[in-house]
């Protein structure tokens, strides 16, 4: 088995879908004992390269070379046959079996021992200093011993190529060491690795090389310790931009929303949110930040009047809403926009465009039986303009746009019906910088307004330079109110992993 | 490492592109959609036509004995139409179900209902003022389809019931009604012994216009109606909404089980008045062939049209072309009914087959390349 030269060479690769060209030409190479960052914003093409690599896609043109050979990948199996390990974003494990189970699941070859396969998978993760039980059920785990299965199962396959996206979008800073490490290890042992992220310092931490994409071309490889991040955003986004975010200083500070030892169970009977005690004031960007799933759904959900609860209280303006359906609570003045993975969610109808989807909330005003869909079309028209939303009409359905401009759509909605409150959860997942700085400025001119800003973010990075105050949620529980500027993202971290802060809460 | 298959084993197994790959391929122009499906009918009856020089006949007679079979007579025509209005009724009915994406294909028993309803005034209360009994009859024709609608909308919202085998369950039980009405209650006295309900009096029956009963003229409003009800009305902005997720609906200040209700009820409702037409306007008796198999042709019709309620006027006209043509030409070849069901299978795999070319495009391995 190889272990130096070229573990991966693309040549003029092309993909198109339909009438977008997701590849054009791409050029992309990575040697054994490397580590590749992957950069660019999103629609640049990462994702498809990376499934044309997976077997996932076959490219239009262009050749791909492994280990110096030039192959084929017709499907995933040809690609696991190359060795190429392929470890996705959103984890591919059957969460009631164990460690072991999930390894052996789908490995090729005749069922071992289990004995003789336990020593084989402690072997393989002392080798690279990985800690896992491999009888521990997947449900048991945390999000990043979930990962390390997923890393070992690729390896126990033989894999010694390894493309990994957005490993870190989940992970707690001190999670991101660790992996960090891992990895670093791994190159020494030879394999070859392709990172994708869009996090500059990463990029910056743990690349040997970094390649650059930008729409759907490949602009650019440099070498990491030769580069910065501003050279970095540039190459990515193709113009200089300025990193450094607003944060005016909160105005005639006064209560809007009070929240009351609330406790909500989630659908599948566990803990949703246990005991939440907090305030949000009027000109105000109050950040929260958790690990995915530590309860952030069901507070938005809560506020919006969408689920039950089982105790505690929402006081708005000193009147609780708790009881009240979505319809009145939209009346008051409050406005939840929650961004799910798939971009689309709730907030919009995927096969209307933009003109119904700024009708979802307001179609019933005006009276008889009919729709007035004029204003609306306005509406739509104004944000097309102002948040120079990509779409080639108002009437195409939004399933169409990029998810950047979805996001653009949704937001531009629930901040046009002019909030008192506005709850926003991931508005800038997965968005080119431009349109995260967009976003920001628009969340800024809320708080200007005088609105209180729920802002539920997973860009620590982010929080910290943009919110007035931070809670941290964990598990349910807050386990810390903090003032942004003068917390770091370690303690932030520390705290999301359920430590509780020890300088005492802000604001309580 | 162990498990792996070494790198250069594996170039070896994998070195040719696959022979054929389907691509999405860019958004097709409404013109060059309208050529394709132009295409495929011509295409659809030249391959009937080659099953009909199997079987032994001549296409080109058969195919004009079709045509000629619906149109060749005033007469032919209005039995064309005959054929087409509860067709083009059902098939509205059951668009607006699907439009929520509620799995309605219980037309058959909401045609029944709606015809069983209507049939009682037409029965029993024959001796009222024409025009008073026909406007009483169209409303129990509503409120009975739409009631028998309404059950399996009410057991999905409040037990989260299947609602595709609940509305197909349902078709038995009314079909199985009117055979007991038939045998039992409403047995016709004068029949002597052969079971059968007894025939509307003239009093109960639909009026024609240009020799047709008036079905037709109601199956154009309905038609109408239903457009505008999706495109311009709230009721139709939620049911856009609602169907494509319950949680959007709820987010945006609807409630997903009132809209499913109430869309059932007026699916169920619209096919309820199909069954009156052909009660009424058609049989001038409750047969127990009352909807006859028009409540499952409807779903094909209704998505041959992509749900668009213009389209199904034309498709349902079509498909009554088919209908009453095949009919002409089993009598004029002594040809099975069978050879024709075959005929308009070809047709729709043809029809429906096109759909795949307009939204992907093989790409056959260059020769060559390997």
């Amino acid at each position: 088995m190889k272990n130096k030269g070229l573990a991966i060479e693309c040549t003029g690769i092309t993909k198109t879908f339909g009438a977008v060209i997701a590849n054009d030409n791409i050029n992309l190479s990575v040697n054994f004992g490397e580590i590749l960052a992957l950069l660019g914003e999103n629609g640049s093409g990462k994702t498809t390269l990376m499934n044309i690599l997976s077997g996932i896609y076959h490219q239009d043109s262009g050749s791909i070379k492994i280990a110096g050979d030039e192959v084929s990948i017709n499907s995933p199996a040809d690609s696991i046959a190359l060795g190429i390990g392929m470890i996705h974003q959103h984890f591919k494990l059957v969460d009631i079996f164990s460690a072991m189970d999930n390894i052996a699941a789908g490995t090729p070859g005749k069922l071992k021992k289990k004995s003789v396969f336990k020593k084989e998978i402690i072997d393989i993760s002392e080798k690279l200093g990985l800690k896992i039980d491999p009888e521990k059920k997947i449900y048991n785990m945390s999000v990043s011993e979930k990962q390390t299965v997923e890393i070992l199962k690729v390896l126990y396959r033989g894999a010694r190529i390894l493309i990994l996206d957005e490993p870190t979008a989940v992970l707690t800073p001190q999670e991101t060491d660790s992996l960090f490490a891992i990895l670093k290890k791994m190159k020494e042992d030879g394999c070859a690795i392709i990172i994708i992220t869009h996090k500059l310092n990463e990029v910056l931490a743990i690349s040997d090389r970094v390649t650059i994409l930008r729409k759907g071309k490949s602009i650019e490889t440099v070498i990491t310790s030769e580069t910065n991040e501003k050279q970095l955003t540039e190459l990515m986004v193709g113009k200089p931009v300025s990193l450094s975010i607003d944060r005016p200083v909160p105005e005639n500070v006064e209560q809007l929303l009070n929240v009351y030892h609330l406790s909500v169970t989630k659908e599948d009977g566990t803990v949703g949110l246990e005991d939440v005690t907090f305030d949000i004031n009027k000109g105000e960007i109050l950040g929260v930040a958790g690990i995915a799933g530590s309860g952030q759904k069901e507070l938005c959900e809560t506020i919006a009047g969408l689920i039950p609860i089982k105790k505690g209280a929402v006081l708005y303006n000193k009147e609780n809403i708790i009881g009240k359906t979505p319809k009145e609570i939209i009346d008051l003045g409050i406005s939840m926009s929650f961004v799910p993975e798939d971009r689309l969610g709730m907030g919009l109808v995927a096969p209307l465009g933009m003109v119904d989807n700024m009708l979802l909330k307001t179609y019933k005003n005006g009276r008889g039986p009919f729709v007035d869909r004029a204003p609306a079309k306005e509406l739509a028209e104004r944000l097309v303009k102002k948040l120079k939303i990509k779409t080639p009409s108002v009437e195409t359905p939004v399933r169409m746009l990029s998810g950047g401009n979805v996001q653009k759509v949704l937001l531009g909605r629930e901040i046009e019906s002019e909030p008192n409150l506005l709850i926003t959860a991931y508005p800038v997942r997965g968005l080119d910088i431009n349109s995260a700085y967009t976003i920001y400025d628009l969340l800024n001119e809320q708080k200007k307004k005088n609105a209180a800003v729920l802002f539920i973010g997973e860009d620590l990075d982010v929080l910290l330079e943009l919110a007035d105050r931070i809670m941290v949620l964990c598990h349910g529980k807050i386990t810390g109110i903090v003032d942004a500027e003068k917390i770091t993202k370690e303690q932030i971290g520390l705290m999301m992993m359920g430590h509780e802060y020890e300088g005492g809460n802000i604001g309580e | 490492m162990k498990g792996g298959i070494s790198v250069s084993e594996a170039v070896k197994t994998s070195k040719k592109e696959p022979l054929v790959r389907i691509i999405k391929r860019a958004e097709r122009s409404n013109r060059e959609i309208f050529t394709l499906r132009l295409l495929s009918v011509v295409l659809a009856l030249v391959a009937g036509g080659i099953f009909i020089l199997i079987i032994g006949y001549n296409p080109f007679t058969v195919y004009a004995t079709i045509f000629s079979g619906a149109f060749r007579s005033s007469m032919a025509f209005q039995a064309t139409v005959k054929i087409m209005v509860p067709l083009l009724i059902s098939s509205l009915g059951v668009t607006l179900a699907f439009k929520l994406k509620f799995w309605n294909i219980g037309a058959e028993g909401q045609i029944i209902a709606g015809a069983v309803f209507a049939s009682y005034f037409a029965l029993f209360h024959s001796d009222w003022p024409h025009f008073l009994l026909m406007i009483v009859m169209f409303a129990a024709s509503i409120i009975g389809g739409g009631l028998y609608g309404l059950i399996p909308a009410v057991f999905k919202a409040k037990f989260d019931t299947n609602e595709t085998l609940f509305t197909l369950m349902l078709n038995y039980i009314a079909l199985n009604f009117i055979v007991f009405l038939r045998d039992g209650p409403w047995a016709d006295p004068a029949s002597g012994g052969f079971p059968k309900i007894a025939r509307f009096a003239k009093n109960a029956q639909l009026d024609k216009a240009f020799g047709i009963q008036i079905g037709w003229i109601i199956g154009l409003i309905i038609t109408g109606a239903v457009f505008v009800y999706l495109k311009y009305t709230k009721d139709g902005y939620e049911i856009s909404v609602a169907s494509e997720s319950h949680a959007t609906a709820r987010y945006a200040g609807m409630n997903p089980k009132k809209i499913m209700l109430k869309t059932m009820f007026l699916s169920g409702a619209v096919c309820g008045i199909a069954g009156m037409t052909q009660a009424a306007g058609s049989d001038m008796t409750l047969a127990t062939s009352v909807a006859g198999g028009v409540g499952f042709t409807a779903i094909i019709v209704a998505w041959l049209a992509q749900l668009n309620p213009f389209g199904i006027l034309v498709v349902s006209f079509l498909f009554s072309v088919l209908e009453k043509g095949s009919s002409v030409m089993q009598s004029s070849f002594g040809l099975s009914s069978y050879s024709a069901s075959v005929l308009q299978g070809i047709i729709l795999f043809f029809v429906l087959g096109c759909e795949f070319f307009v939204r992907y495009r093989f790409v056959f391995r260059k020769k060559g390349v390997a």
